[in-house]
């Protein structure tokens, strides 16, 4: 792929980009497929494939360990990677970057390490009403270990996080924990504003950005938060591999999450002395390949440029808004905030009485890939009063014309599942 | 490749429109069980009143896709009036119905895994749902409801 020029547009070339996904040239049903479901997990481009491949065939080999020549490519492969998300999210230091397995080890880790060596009885943390269960569940289990309390910042009727008792909700709060973008509604939240109210409140702030790293630019010190954790499997990289991110004095004074090798300076039969960042929290043989792989994705992302990437998304998330609206009018609801400035491609859509699943049954019938469920967001969709939602959730290699595929999809399923009136 | 017909026959959509023994029971004397599809979050409640070892009424209530709702709506009409024996009977040859394995046996197999000699009846237009095996967990929700319902309401009397 060569990437675009600085057009003024910033309209990406999505023929050229689906090209280098092998996974798009498949026919599902017959039909070409059509990935609308990249909020679950986006599709690879060659790039990295080629990137995991060569690895394997080039310069396999345990990290931090061998003298011999593959074994200091691979060690200096993967110190590169680390090195390009630390470039790719604004941190101030590699050795603030922890490579973990997916987002949600990434939010355990600080659950255990931090939250375990700092907070007890009668204190409290607060999420939000929109968070995955990746980040209510491991809070969920240190307040039941610790008799924490969790409160929930509440949302508004149209999908916005509800700022009206911030300040109060947050005294006595000793960690902030909230997404910067719904992995259900699409609703972008505003992190900033949202970091120095809990700094302001005494707080500390972890941002969930496993929605929001791959689809738009991430700046950690503009951000000022705490930590942030994301995941690399929804970015083009593999899956296996996500990332913690933390203030080094935080990091620091937080004892190590999991025990073995690499994380060890030394050992001795009367214990142990930790590593230092960000080894320390890097137990055992980590994803060597898959972190080289998210080097390589972020790589991708960043020659077609991440103001181009939320550039299409917004573009083509007011078009699917637009023309879903029009076509469908009040036989279709789309949750979350209705402007494109303050969401992402995230759409949750529930469409006459037809049930999510049979939604994307006959979806899938055409090729059309969008999922339906809880997404892993069941407070959430208690609080929306819908048991599942189908998705779309739309991604660089998307077009207005995978947004018509499903418009026509919608009508199909809607004409073969109405319910007769009586 | 298995066509949409092949999953939703007429009479599963007949079923999903037009529910049978749809509502909810006194409890006591019924037994409400409850049952839970993590993976897409469907919801069902199994109301039986069992007296004499006769299932003398049953209903449904909850939420959930066409196939879970027909499947409930028809496993209804298969139980009701029939003794808990005969209950777990039917379940037994709907499940076997469901697994993928027990129809990959054949005809001429004479191993356990071979269905019941029970009439399924119209529940046997939900035969296609094993050919799409993320939906098989819709259409046994019920079922497994309604076993956890059986052996709740004889260890309770
Ligand atoms: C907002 C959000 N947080 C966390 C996660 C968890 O990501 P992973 O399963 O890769 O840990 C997801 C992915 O589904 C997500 O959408």
């Amino acid at each position: 792929m060569t990437p675009p020029p600085d057009s003024i547009d910033m309209s990406l070339d999505t023929a050229a980009i689906k090209a280098d996904f092998p996974l798009l040239k498949q026919e599902v049903n017959g039909q070409p497929i059509v990935y609308l479901d990249s909020g679950a997990t986006s599709q690879k481009p060659r790039q990295v494939l080629d990137t995991l491949d060569r690895y394997y065939e080039e310069i396999n080999a345990n990290v931090h360990r061998g003298a011999y020549h593959i074994a200091e490519q691979a060690t200096s492969a993967m110190e590169d990677a680390r090195e390009a998300v630390q470039r790719f999210i604004g941190a101030p230091s590699s050795s603030e970057i922890i490579f973990t397995k997916n987002a949600t080890e990434a939010i355990n880790l600080v659950a255990y390490s931090w939250g375990r060596a700092n907070l007890t009885e009668g204190d409290a943390i607060l999420i939000t009403a929109l968070e995955h269960h990746a980040n209510i569940v491991p809070w969920q289990q240190l307040a039941a270990e610790r008799g924490v309390e969790i409160r929930w910042l509440p949302l508004t009727d149209d999908g916005r996080l509800d700022l009206t008792d911030l300040d109060q909700m947050l005294d006595g709060v000793s960690l902030f924990a909230f997404s910067a973008a719904s992995n259900v509604l699409g609703t972008l939240t505003p992190v900033r504003q949202l970091a120095d109210a809990a700094h302001g409140a005494g707080a500390l702030c972890l941002v969930d950005a496993s929605q929001a790293v791959p689809h738009m630019p991430t700046d950690v010190t503009e951000w000022d938060c705490d930590f942030m954790a994301f995941t690399g499997h929804k970015m083009c990289g593999p899956t296996g591999v996500g990332v913690l991110w933390g203030r080094t004095e935080l990091l620091d004074a937080m004892p190590p999450f999991l025990g073995g090798g690499e994380m060890i300076l030394n050992v001795t039969r009367e214990g142990f002395v930790p590593n230092e960042l960000p080894w320390k929290f890097e137990a055992g043989t980590p994803p060597i390949a898959e972190i080289i792989g998210l080097g390589s994705a972020i790589t991708y992302l960043e020659a077609i440029g991440m103001d181009a990437v939320r550039a299409h998304e917004v573009a083509l998330t007011d078009y699917a808004l637009r023309t879903l609206r029009e076509r469908h009018g009040d036989d279709l609801i789309i949750h979350g905030p209705v402007d494109t400035t303050k969401r992402g491609g995230v759409l949750s859509i529930c469409y006459r009485d037809v049930h999510p699943h049979d939604l994307s049954q006959v979806l899938d019938q055409r090729g059309i890939c969008v999922r339906a469920g809880h997404h892993c967001a069941k407070p959430l969709m208690k609080l929306l009063g819908v048991g599942a939602t189908a998705r779309a959730s739309l991604y660089i290699y998307n077009d207005e014309s995978d947004v018509d595929l499903l418009s026509d999809g919608l009508a199909e399923a809607g004409d073969f599942f109405s319910h007769q009136p009586d | 490749m298995a066509g949409l017909e092949d999953l939703y026959r007429e009479i599963i959509l007949d079923h999903y429109r037009n529910p049978r023994n749809r509502g909810e029971l006194e409890t006591p004397p019924a037994h409400m069980a409850e049952g839970f599809n993590p993976l897409c979050g469907d919801e069902i409640q199994v109301f039986l009143h069992v007296d004499d070892d006769t299932i003398r009424d049953v209903s449904i209530s909850g939420q959930g896709c066409s196939i879970s709702q027909s499947s409930a709506s028809m496993m209804t009409t298969a139980v009701m009036g029939k003794t808990v024996d005969e209950a777990h009977q039917v379940i037994r040859a709907f499940k076997a119905m469901m697994s993928i394995h027990g129809d990959d046996l054949g005809g001429d197999s004479t191993g356990e895994a071979q269905e019941p000699a029970v009439g399924l009846g119209d529940l046997e237009a939900l035969r296609g749902v094993v050919k799409f095996p993320v939906r098989i967990k819709c259409a046994t929700l019920a079922w497994n409801t309604l076993d956890q319902g059986l052996n709740e309401s004889a260890s309770a009397s």
